[in-house]
């Protein structure tokens, strides 16, 4: 079998030196908070490393999860597919249609038991014996199962295969149901959002596969790098919510002078997700520079917390940072107060993950 | 044996049955199954919705400012179309005006989508039906290179480049891990473009594969993000300050000047390499004349994109309005939303019940009880399903009707009833086309004018997408730069209860959201989409729907590759996920599967 490109000679054809090369190697290990010395390790692993297959598997959705994945900039989505993965099964993309579809899931599990990833996006409707998601002629839930059976790890793309996401918000009619509570056997990475960002995706692939190794995750299984801070703690709006400088009502002056939307509504303070760091579409912007609060797209259930307009947001999934109003109402108070008790909650919060990361390596 | 269906096609299921499970590069889940005669054409087609997910009984009881979320999500691909037609629905129920900016960049939201979707629908979704990606490695990269420059002044296009590309792909197929391109037809003899076509189509699938994510960056301006933008009910929630302190926390001059220059290259990319590549590949295949369908029979629109805000006449849509029955391409119909005796949703061949499945429904009054039952010649069980019966119910999808009639929606169905208005911008571009291919008028209908009437629109869209752009910019040098209307934000301000209609032009066609608000509340929400009305089962009436009838006396060249039933289901870019989410009123207690 010839051999396939390699990251490293995708690179050096988009014109990137051997110099350039190894620099991005020290960023990217800088990036992800490791030791200088992953570098060489980095460096050799994009150097040597053939395709890993990936089985993209599509339930209950609305298919944003594949539409976003294909605006990743760096790397570019058809880096991604033509060097770096073998996106072997994905129904929005294949060529193939059924029975030859179909053939090649059985084909990959064959060929690469144990080795190759199952993404999963959207999620299996258990009611109607599962079949108001049908893939030839069976449940979706079927195919995900036999497929998950033989594969390494589950990435499950966005917030309906992590949490459920709209079709699942109450009552539920189709009882949609996310991946980890359909396959317990196996490691599931829940990469959550609706859609989750370009980049946080081809993030989470390239890392497994250059470390050869899954991201280290949160206790709800989704990535630290990407999901260990709130969308508030690193917002660009911060410091007017700091100073108690609010958006009123829509297109007013603290809208158009870019104040914070928490009043409007936005639920920056309660969502783990790297939207205003990252930021969306190769960094253009995301929902509050765009002048829209932040619905909580990522986070659990977030489609029954009342109003995405109601400021009054009182989660119970957050333990001591539960009430982000609370904050707002000490900001208009209380500068000092608002912030002692965010360096507070965030403290807590650096302690707990760190904790629980510590936990999950020596369970190893 | 042979029967006449009510719209006038034949049906012949005593043939061999072939069955496409899943129909793939489309958005959502779907089946079709045909039946071929001893000469491999088809005699009969049973298109059939295989996914549901139950979005307007969630929607009940929610804030109506929130609907648009949540209607968004009904699809990942056509992002934002489910969102503004719902924010529009509600503001027609609320009698809220929005102002003239929150229209204009509405529009650029909508445009964008039309754009981007086109393209991806045309290289990701649909080339593959007629590029053969395996002949593009037999090409003369220099001969590819003669091609390109005599369609088009695109500059890449140099004979290193395509041997570049060509050389990529080759490493590719000779890893022997053909990923996307694994199991595909290629080499099938309903293939028709000569290696350097193949390897061009090619070349230009991976460009526009990079291309795209540049244009969806207007979404991220206005929207906050792409897919899934933000939308405000009242107008849009971007505020507009190009002057004074904190205007880089808003649409500002170096925003304004980003979305101008994706414009620009938005223009020339579709006009420089979409919109050739589709004449050229559509020259190779003028004798493959199939797939018409609905197209010249029954068409229908809404309209779309107002030049003005708050007025929604017929004439201030600038894409038109209308339906077509018959043939009859003389005589335009008027559409009304709300008139009950219009539009109706049948049931009986759809896996739902109504208490007299012999009667459709208006929206308003729409009921959606699931009922998933098979027909008693259906082969196999009811969780492996080997042959559905078409006979009884069979699909996940509704059977929508325009006063009785099956109808087409879509980008063909626009362009057909502008260009039987006489306007001059639909009208022309398709005698062109026609002329340069020496194609009659009558080859619009079928599956190459589907796709060819996609890629004219989508450089109409691009090129509306500078006129809107231009004026925003005309009011805010005028000094208006407001963006949203409020007066009506807070519950406290509507009427007890109210009904109103929201219409868009989607990428795929007419769409229609109804909504009922009491107490501040939706009361009842019902969508009728584009792949409903193009996806439809059967009716009580025996008409079928669009899907159906244009698969209907196409040959098949490999009765076990389903290559032609591909092409011309793609040339109406299905939608599953679209057509398929209603759900019944009770959020019902339905059996269960075991989780093992």
């Amino acid at each position: 079998m010839a051999s396939t490109e390699t990251f490293y000679e995708v690179m050096r054809r988009q014109g990137i030196s051997r110099r350039s090369f190894l620099k991005y190697c020290s960023l990217t290990a800088a990036a992800l908070g490791l030791a200088p010395s992953y570098a060489g390790r980095i460096a050799e692993a994009m150097e040597t490393k053939p395709r890993t297959p990936v089985l993209w598997l599509h339930g209950l959705e609305c298919t944003c999860c594949t539409e976003s994945f294909i605006r990743s900039a760096h790397p570019l989505a058809q880096d991604v597919v033509l060097s770096m993965i073998s996106l072997d099964y994905d129904d929005t993309l294949m060529a193939a249609a059924g029975h030859q579809a179909e053939a090649i899931l059985e084909e990959i599990r064959e060929r690469y038991r144990g080795n190759y990833i199952l993404a999963v996006e959207g999620n299996p409707p258990l009611a109607q014996d599962g079949m108001s998601c049908i893939i030839a002629g069976r449940p979706f839930l079927e195919q995900l199962q036999e497929v998950a059976a033989d594969c390494k790890a589950v990435i499950a793309w966005g917030s309906c295969a992590s949490w459920g996401c709209v079709q699942a918000a109450r009552p539920n009619p189709t009882r949609a149901t996310p991946v980890h509570e359909v396959i317990r056997d196996k490691p599931v990475i829940k990469v959550p959002g609706c859609p989750p960002i370009a980049e946080v995706m081809t993030g989470v692939i390239t890392y497994m596969l250059t470390f050869d190794r899954l991201p280290p995750l949160d206790r709800q299984g989704r990535p630290l790098m990407f999901y260990g801070q709130r969308i508030h703690d690193k917002c660009y709006r911060r410091p007017h919510f700091d100073a108690g400088q609010f958006v009123e009502s829509w297109d007013d002056e603290g809208a158009r002078k870019g104040y914070c939307l928490y009043k409007m509504g936005c639920k920056g303070p309660t969502t783990y997700n790297a939207c205003s760091t990252v930021r969306w579409n190769d960094g253009v912007s995301f929902p509050i520079q765009s002048g829209h609060g932040c619905i909580g797209c990522s986070e659990r259930d977030f489609w029954d917390k009342d109003s995405f307009y109601d400021h009054v947001t009182d989660t119970h999934v957050f333990g001591i940072e539960a009430n982000a109003d609370r904050v707002g109402i000490a900001a208009a108070g209380s500068v000092g107060a608002a912030i002692g008790a965010h360096a507070v909650a965030s403290a807590l919060h650096r302690t707990k993950q760190r904790d629980r990361a510590q936990h999950e390596e020596r369970e190893e | 044996m042979t029967v006449k269906t009510a719209n006038g096609f034949s049906l012949d299921d005593s043939g061999r049955r072939v069955v496409v499970d899943p129909v793939t590069r489309i958005e959502g889940h779907m089946r079709c199954e045909v039946n071929l005669d001893d000469d491999n054409v088809i005699r009969n087609a049973v298109s059939t919705g295989t996914m549901w997910r139950g979005l307007e009984v969630i929607l009940r009881g929610r804030d109506p400012r929130d609907a648009w979320a949540f209607t968004e999500r009904i699809c990942g691909v056509c992002t934002g179309t489910h969102a503004l037609t719902s924010v529009r629905a509600v503001e027609d129920a609320l009698g809220i005006a929005i102002p003239e900016n929150a229209n204009s960049i509405r529009n650029i939201m909508q445009l964008t989508l039309q754009v981007h979707d086109h393209l991806v629908h045309f290289y990701h979704l649909h080339a593959l039906d007629w590029v053969d990606v395996v002949s593009a490695l037999d090409a003369d990269p220099r001969e590819t290179s003669r091609l390109a420059q005599s369609i088009s002044a695109w500059p890449l296009s140099s004979p290193g480049y395509f041997r570049d590309v060509q050389n990529r792909v080759k490493r590719f197929v000779e890893s022997g891990q053909l990923g996307p391109f694994m199991n595909g037809y290629w080499g099938n003899p309903a293939y028709k473009l000569p290696p350097e076509a193949n390897l061009l189509a090619l070349t230009h699938y991976l460009e526009a594969l990079d291309f795209q994510k540049e244009i969806v960056k207007i979404h991220t301006v206005y929207g906050g993000k792409n897919p899934h933008p933000n939308w405000l009910v009242g107008g849009v929630p971007c505020a507009i300050n190009v002057d004074g302190t904190g205007a880089v926390g808003a649409v500002n001059m170096e925003r304004l000047n980003l979305i101008s220059s994706i414009i620009d290259r938005t223009i020339e990319f579709i006009d420089q390499v979409y919109v050739p590549d589709l004449i050229a590949i559509a020259g190779f295949y003028k004798d493959w004349t199939y797939g018409g369908g609905l197209s010249s029979q029954a068409v229908l629109s809404y309209g779309d994109i107002p030049e003005h805000a708050n007025d929604d006449s017929a004439e201030n849509q600038l894409l038109p309005r209308g339906a077509i029955i018959n043939g009859r391409l003389d005589e335009i119909h008027d559409v009304d939303l709300r008139d009950p005796d219009e539009i109706q949703e049948f049931v009986d061949h759809a896996w739902f019940s109504y208490p007299d499945e012999s009667r459709g429904l208006h929206p308003w009054d729409g009921i959606t009880e699931p009922d998933f039952t098979l027909g008693p010649n259906t082969k196999g069980t009811r969780t492996r399903i080997e042959q559905i019966d078409e006979r009884a119910k069979y699909s996940w999808i509704k059977a929508p009707r325009w006063r009785g009639h099956a109808m087409e929606v879509g980008p063909l169905a626009r362009w057909t009833i502008g260009y039987a208005q006489g306007i001059a911008e639909f009208k022309e571009p398709i005698d062109k086309v026609l002329t340069d291919l020496g194609l009659p008028f009558e080859a619009l209908f079928s599956t190459l004018g589907r796709t060819a009437a996609r890629g004219l629109e989508a450089s109409w869209a691009a090129h509306k997408l500078r006129h809107f752009q231009d004026k925003l910019m005309a009011a805010i040098a005028a000094g208006d730069t407001t963006t949203a209307n409020v007066e009506r934000w807070e519950p406290s301000t509507w009427p007890k209860r109210a009904k109103g209609v929201g219409t868009s032009e989607a990428p795929r066609g007419a769409l229609g959201h109804w909504v009922v608000i009491g107490s501040g509340k939706i009361e009842n929400y019902q969508a009728v989409v584009p792949t409903t009305w193009n996806g439809s089962p059967r009716d009580p009436a025996g008409n079928i729907g669009a899907f159906e009838a244009a698969l209907l006396n196409t040959p098949v060249a490999r009765a076990d590759e389903p290559l032609e039933i591909l092409r011309t289901l793609h040339s109406f870019d299905p939608c599953l996920a679209c057509s398929t989410h209603v759900m019944g009123p009770g959020g019902e207690e339905l059996t269960r599967v075991k989780v093992r």
